[in-house]
């Protein structure tokens, strides 16, 4: 436990490093390529973090409380999203599994349906449950669950179809309703791929509120923040980059809840590899 | 043929049924034209000026077939060496892992920064990092996702490193690579367009949704991100040949059973 | 006549597994004369399989002297002197039964026509004509042994390694292997090493059969197999069989096989090779 910890510290330390050591190279030697390296393009980690704890703007509020306030409001969508997304795909997945035709005649546009840039397709959604009397947020859900139900769909398929031929047999001989068979074996059996499933999601729920909130111009969040910030690129640079990591942190946190749930959830053999 | 048939039946019915929907449904709910305008529409927009918006798609998707190439390659490098410097690779995977789960888009408004908005090269460079975390992770789990008397057999006949990968651990890798080169074409596209919505040069196809949705020109907004919607699916139909070209041994592409 | 050297020779050979401090084997004293088809019995987690994964050098004694054909077991492995069979035939996906037979000959860099001379004779000689282009999950059971035999025969070693390859084979097919596997013995003259579960299997296609007992693994005993040779289906029914099946479960069961084991066999089995893998 203790010696994870140590690797884990000594990772950071050497990805610090490794950027200071690029970004004193690249000053001294006057790098342009790939790109220029300045205070700029590339500034001190250390001011990042510093960055953090400065007024976002004069006599304003600290950075870091405001780009907290606008990962809570990011996270909201973003958890919103998630759930929708996943309960879309997984009852989607259960239709599908019932019936081969319906299978074969949806899926390639389900597949189909992710190669729609979905930023193109946010402002549309934005205009029109706004126009239904729907908070902009939950617009921003929406797009959200778009990019969550897929993946779900996809393993919750496979997961509900990797039940052995067996068990199925020994359901129908307690002549076990349909629902039943679903309920006490498909979806027990499905559990680790779904799981998988949402870790995935997990990422792209938050990428996708993130996405969502910029054509939809909602500020409180962190893609309203990431739009300003860029739009005042010039004049704090270290602010954007502050409000990457804070980003980061939110994805990797919506992760990690992922993970933890899977601990609690999904009791399994471990998988053995060489 | 029937097989054929029996395969591809249902997904053409549903398209047919789709369309049919769209034109119906659109017209017959009156649903905000602005928003959803009839297939028809659409299609004539996009026919009256084809030109611009094939030249806009394939200019972005050269952006994201660059990161596409750029990030998977680096993906399939960085996976082989972890895979054959173990500790390393046990120790660095939880990142890749982490690095995974983070928005990586919010990353664009920063590559413009470095490499100019107006450069290709920016984009490239989202669509490339993007990338390149799921293709590594995928592949390095193919690498490692070898049995234990797999590797013994090889042990028996003396094998080196090298040959263990080439002969044992490389071939195993390949459908595992390939589901996430296929992840990888979706995301490369997305890259690109989200790239263009933080700026970009007036030819890409993100610029021109962005700017046809600003002035309410949702016939052309459409038309273009259909325009993106084929191009994305082509390329990731590419991919998805190539995989059953260099996996003809596959029971899932020879139509036997999987697992 | 002139002692032919040991094809394998252990003495005082101990294993301790270091995840979870487990003593595998205790003080192993065995020889195995060329030509012979030695057969190695005992309880789930006696290490009979750890046992041969030393003899193979797969996984490294804690104590004790392993001799291969008048060499260090690794020399014997870098020699390629063996041929190993798994319970499960490991056979590669992406190849065909044929390039599965040929794979060590690919590695020991025979040419393209010797190869495909030699996985001609060894498709006859274990009776899969017709198959050798057919892919591993479109044969059965029991053929992809037969490919799995094939190719660890495939070099002409002098010593073959049999991990209970037909364990997962029903009682038929597997009678019918033990029968080809004895045919295939005479014909390549080659020493076998063969870990089993089953009394009859052992009895059937042994010279000697050597009774493990329950962990630590020793040598509880050893059963001279006196029955007439080339044996067959008749084997089965000789009075002098059941005998002998009779004495090796005798001596199973005065070592302890009923008792219970804490590590189960497949776990043992994987710690061995993770062990043996460990840089």
């Amino acid at each position: 436990m203790l010696r994870r910890a140590g690797v884990f510290l000594a990772v950071l330390v050497c990805l610090w490093a490794a950027w200071e050591a690029y970004k004193a190279f690249g000053e001294a030697v006057g790098l342009t390529w790939p790109f220029e390296v300045n205070d700029r393009t590339f500034p001190h980690i250390h001011d990042m973090f510093g960055q953090l704890f400065e007024p976002s703007r004069r006599n304003g509020p600290l950075l870091i409380s405001v780009l907290f306030d606008a990962a809570l409001f990011t996270a909201k969508e973003a958890a919103v999203g998630f759930v929708l997304g996943a309960t879309v795909g997984f009852l989607l997945a259960i239709a599908l599994v019932h019936s081969e035709i319906l299978l074969r005649g949806f899926m390639p546009y389900i597949v189909a349906s992710q190669t729609v840039p979905i930023l193109a397709i946010a402002p549309m959604v934005v205009v029109w449950l706004g126009g239904r009397g729907l908070p902009g947020w939950f617009s921003v859900s929406v797009i959200a669950a778009y990019l969550t139900f897929f993946p779900v769909t996809i393993n919750a398929l496979r997961g509900l179809h990797s039940v052995d031929p067996r068990a199925l047999e020994l359901m129908s001989s307690y002549a076990a309703s349909r629902w039943t068979t679903l309920w006490k074996l498909r979806v027990p059996a499905s559990l680790p791929y779904l799981f998988a499933a949402f870790k995935i999601s997990a990422t792209a729920s938050v990428v996708g509120a993130i996405i969502g909130e910029l054509p939809a111009s909602i500020q409180d969040g962190l893609g309203g923040a990431i739009l300003n910030f860029n739009q005042y690129y010039l004049s704090s640079p270290p602010s954007l980059w502050a409000t990457n990591i804070i980003a980061a942190l939110l994805g990797i946190s919506f992760f990690l809840i992922v993970v933890l749930a899977e601990r609690l959830v999904v009791k399994r053999a471990p998988e053995r590899f060489a | 043929m029937s097989a054929r048939l029996r395969t591809w039946g249902p997904a053409i019915a549903v398209f047919i049924l789709g369309i049919a929907a769209w034109e119906g449904l659109v017209r017959g709910l009156g649903v905000e034209r602005f928003l959803l305008p009839p297939l028809s529409d659409i299609g004539r927009t996009f026919w009256d000026d084809r030109e611009t918006f094939v030249d806009a798609g394939i200019f972005t998707f050269k952006e994201a077939l660059g990161g596409f190439l750029l990030g998977s390659g680096a993906a399939i490098v960085c996976a082989l060496v972890l895979a054959r410097w173990r500790p390393l690779g046990n120790a660095l995977m939880p990142y890749a892992i982490a690095a995974n789960a983070v928005p990586i888009i919010a990353f664009a408004p920063i590559t413009n920064n470095w490499f100019g908005i107006l450069s290709p090269f920016s984009k490239i460079a989202i669509a490339a990092v993007i990338c390149f975390f799921p293709v590594m992770v995928n592949t390095l789990r193919g690498l490692t996702s070898v049995r234990p008397e797999s590797i013994e057999l090889m042990h028996s006949y003396a094998a080196g490193q090298r040959e263990i990968f080439r002969r044992v651990r490389i071939p195993n890798s390949l459908p595992y690579m390939f589901a996430g080169l296929k992840v990888a074409t979706v995301l490369a596209m997305i890259g690109a367009i989200v790239g263009d919505y933080f700026g970009g040069s007036q030819d890409a196809l993100g610029i021109l949704i962005r700017r046809s949705a600003g002035i309410f020109a949702f016939e052309e907004a459409w038309a273009a991100i259909l325009v993106a919607s084929v191009l994305g699916i082509l390329f990731y139909a590419a991919v998805a040949l190539a995989e059953r070209l260099t996996m003809s041994w596959h029971p899932s592409i020879r139509g036997g059973r999987t697992e | 006549m002139n002692e032919r050297a040991d094809v394998v020779s252990l003495q005082k050979v101990s294993k301790r597994f270091e995840r979870g401090n487990v003593l595998a084997l205790s003080e192993i004293d065995l020889s195995v004369r060329p030509g012979e088809f030695v057969s190695l019995i005992g309880p789930s987690g006696c290490g009979k399989s750890t046992l041969l994964r030393i003899v193979g050098d797969l996984v490294a004694p804690s104590s004790g002297l392993v001799v291969v054909n008048g060499k260090s077991a690794e020399q014997a492995r870098i020699d390629r002197d063996y041929g190993i069979v798994f319970q499960d035939a490991v056979l590669y996906d992406w190849r065909t039964a044929a390039k599965n037979i040929a794979l060590p000959l690919e590695m020991l860099g025979w040419d393209r026509g010797r190869r495909a001379e030699r996985v001609r004779e060894l498709v006859e000689l274990v009776e899969l004509g017709g198959f050798e282009q057919h892919y591993p999950w479109q044969l059965s059971g029991g053929m992809q042994q037969r490919v799995s035999i094939a190719r660890a025969l495939s070099f002409d070693p002098a010593l073959l390694l049999m991990d209970e390859p037909f364990g997962a084979l029903d009682e038929m097919t597997r009678e019918r292997l033990n029968m080809e596997l004895l045919r295939i013995w005479e014909a390549s003259g080659s020493t076998v090493v063969f870990v089993t579960h089953s009394i009859a299997e052992a009895v059937f296609l042994s010279t000697r059969v050597v009774v493990m007992s329950p962990r630590p693994g020793r040598i509880t005993g050893i059963v001279e197999i006196d029955l007439a040779q080339p044996r067959n289906a008749d084997t089965r029914e000789e009075p002098h069989f059941f005998e002998l099946v009779t004495q090796v479960r005798d001596m199973l069961r005065a070592a302890g096989a009923d008792s219970a084991d804490p590590i189960s066999e497949e776990e043992e089995e994987l710690i061995a090779a993770e062990e043996g893998l460990t840089p």
